[in-house]
């Protein structure tokens, strides 16, 4: 019988998740298969399925599952509901499943992240549907390693990127604009890539009632990032926790800021300018 | 939100010592100076409350008390706190709810000075209260559309409002609101055939008529039997139960975050009960809902009863509203017909 083949889209989850679904996977009996980079065909496919006011990322989500139904026989999409109540998510982490079960007639991998229940339970469960063992389940979560990251230090003159991984790391969405920054003798720190308890804590420093996992770490790292000269915010549009958050945070700061929402990469034009008008700024200072 | 202001003015002028000044009711310059402060792709309620907010600081209010619930609305408050602050006026905003949990109760009681027994006391008319309001409203809801005399039953209504804003106490209430009670069955009616239309969608822009551009009574003068789940009842009371059986759906799998679940529910319910017409509201950027739609979709058309979707923003035009909603009884009477 020939393996398994899982479809792991690359979009939303991917980025918070994939070091250990690797490391897990490849203790397991089964092959993965991941889409390609976001592009404009990905997009394009994506906005057939969604409605017009779903953010940016959601809609790049369903394009990199249209393009992978037919290319595995299961769907990876895992449910996230948060990490603790004052580590919540994304609504549309907690919508991922249902939603692309009933626009999509594929099947689906799905396990279950929240603090009310075990996530080793919820792999289990999963593993019945394509018939993995619970000890080889149990085995693989075992070996299976966490993703950390580690802060590099720099006394360079630090830009920091204040955005989520799904967009700054996206080939479409974030990377033309990291490659309009590069041009300038700045040091780029993105925002996940400090210590995620220590943002964590710096995060509710800046805004003592904020419930939200990863906007909380996202403006933790503004704290944490040594000679900062200034800060991009990047979401995508129309971000719902951004929306809230940065504009908070644009209040409390007094570092120069540029707040970027993109809802249309084929308009990328105006964006370099006010980058460039921005790095004036930040020279002048 | 909606008449909900007598019960919550109720329950803090027995409580506190502050003098309470009602809000104002939102107008276009409510809807202006929200529009103005606000971030620019933020949900239309965090503008509505806003612009009542600092026209509320205006009437020399230094107090305000923000409701906060599950999805984005537990933060607003801070970033409302700062947006007033910045402008330079001297308040304070205590929420209520963050995250999806009641939060420092205790600090509230200590703070305003509240006797334990009395608090329970008076929160308990409060609640009996809505309550009663609830069940008024959903009477009226469902037929308002027989009444003979168009509009008797909302008088009714608007007189029960000011008798419960002067209860006395707890027999007082329940002595009054059988009064209305009964004299609401008196309303004499006509007997004819009705359109049966269902109500679903956001909670802030279902509650606040001036946020929906007061849909009901449009639909009840067209002559509509319009029911609606969402209240403070049930948000209070009666979800937390009823997800727990929701989540049996075939549908879903889990829970979707906000009213997403219940509105999907809702829709079901409404299929399998014979209702001519469904209507979805949500205020513009509502996430929860905006991921639910398809779904929503889906159902309805499995079930073949046409929906129809409205996302109400700040500028969104009346006559436009009113334009799409004749369009859709038409189509629904010319279903009926067939």
């Amino acid at each position: 019988m020939s393996r398994i083949t899982i479809g792991i889209p690359k979009a939303l989850p991917y980025y918070y998740l994939n070091d250990f679904w690797e490391s897990f996977f490849s203790n397991l009996d089964v092959d993965l298969v991941y889409s390609c980079d976001t592009n404009n065909e990905i997009i394009e496919r994506g906005e057939r399925y969604a409605n017009d006011e779903m953010c940016l990322s959601l809609k790049v989500y369903l394009g990199h599952i249209d393009y992978l139904k037919d290319k595995c026989d299961y769907l990876l999409i895992p449910r996230i509901e948060d990490y603790g109540n004052r580590n919540q998510m994304c609504t549309n982490f907690l919508a991922l499943y249902d939603l692309v079960n009933n626009l999509f007639d594929v099947h689906i991998l799905n396990y279950n992240i929240s603090s009310k229940e075990d996530e080793l339970k919820s792999l289990i469960k999963m593993g019945e549907e394509i018939d993995i063992s619970e000890e080889d389940i149990k085995k693989a979560y075992k070996k299976s390693i966490k993703l950390k990251t580690d802060s590099k230090k720099s006394d360079q003159d630090n830009l920091l990127i204040v955005a989520h991984p799904y967009v700054v790391y996206d080939e479409s969405i974030g990377k033309p604009i990291i490659n309009m920054l590069n041009k300038y003798p700045y040091n780029i720190i993105y925002s996940d890539c400090f210590d995620a308890e220590k943002c964590n804590i710096n995060g509710s420093i800046l805004s003592p009632n904020l419930y939200w996992k990863y906007p909380k770490e996202n403006i933790g790292s503004i704290l944490m990032t040594p000679n900062l000269k200034g800060i991009i915010f990047l979401s995508s549009f129309p971000c719902a926790l951004d929306s809230l958050v940065n504009e908070y945070i644009i209040r409390k700061i007094d570092k120069p800021y540029l707040n970027i929402i993109i809802d249309n990469i084929d308009s990328l034009t105006g964006i370099e300018t006010r980058i460039e008008s921005f790095m004036d700024i930040v020279t002048q200072n | 939100m909606g008449d909900y202001i007598i019960p919550s003015k109720y329950l803090l002028k027995h409580l506190i010592n502050y003098e309470i000044i009602e809000p104002p009711k939102i107008t276009s310059k409510t809807k202006e100076i929200g529009e103005k402060y606000s971030p620019e792709f933020v949900c239309t309620p965090f503008k509505y409350t806003l612009g009542t907010m600092i026209e509320a600081l205006e009437l020399g209010a230094n107090t305000l008390i923000q409701f906060g619930g599950g999805c984005r609305y537990g933060y607003y408050h801070e970033l409302q706190r700062q947006i007033i602050n910045d402008l330079g006026y001297q308040c304070e905003v205590i929420n209520l709810i963050s995250g999806g949990k009641l939060i420092n109760l205790k600090s509230l009681l200590k703070k305003f000075h509240i006797k334990k027994l009395k608090g329970l006391y008076y929160t308990f008319i409060t609640i009996k209260m809505i309550k009663y309001m609830d069940k008024i409203d959903d009477y009226i809801r469902l037929n308002a559309c027989y009444e003979k005399e168009v509009g008797s039953m909302k008088k009714i209504k608007e007189q029960m409002l000011k008798a419960f804003s002067e209860t006395k106490g707890y027999f007082d209430l329940i002595k009054k609101y059988y009064y209305f009670k009964r004299k609401l069955k008196k309303v004499p009616k006509v007997n004819k055939e009705v359109m049966k239309i269902g109500l679903i969608g956001e909670l802030y822009t279902l509650m606040e008529p001036m946020a929906n551009y007061h849909i009901e009574d449009e639909l009840i003068k067209m002559g509509c039997r319009v029911k609606r789940f969402t209240n403070v009842t049930y948000l209070l009371f009666q979800k937390k139960k009823a997800v727990k059986k929701y989540l049996k759906n075939f549908f879903i799998k889990y829970r979707m975050g906000s009213d997403a679940l219940d509105n999907i529910h809702h829709t079901k319910y409404l299929c399998e009960h014979d209702y001519d017409g469904i209507i979805h509201i949500k205020s513009s950027f509502c996430t929860p809902e905006v991921t639910a739609i398809p779904i929503i979709d889906k159902v309805a058309k499995e079930y073949n009863v046409p929906i129809i979707f409205f996302s109400m923003n700040l500028n969104t035009s009346e006559t436009g509203i009113k334009t799409r909603l004749e369009a859709f009884y038409d189509m629904l009477e010319m279903r009926k017909k067939r």
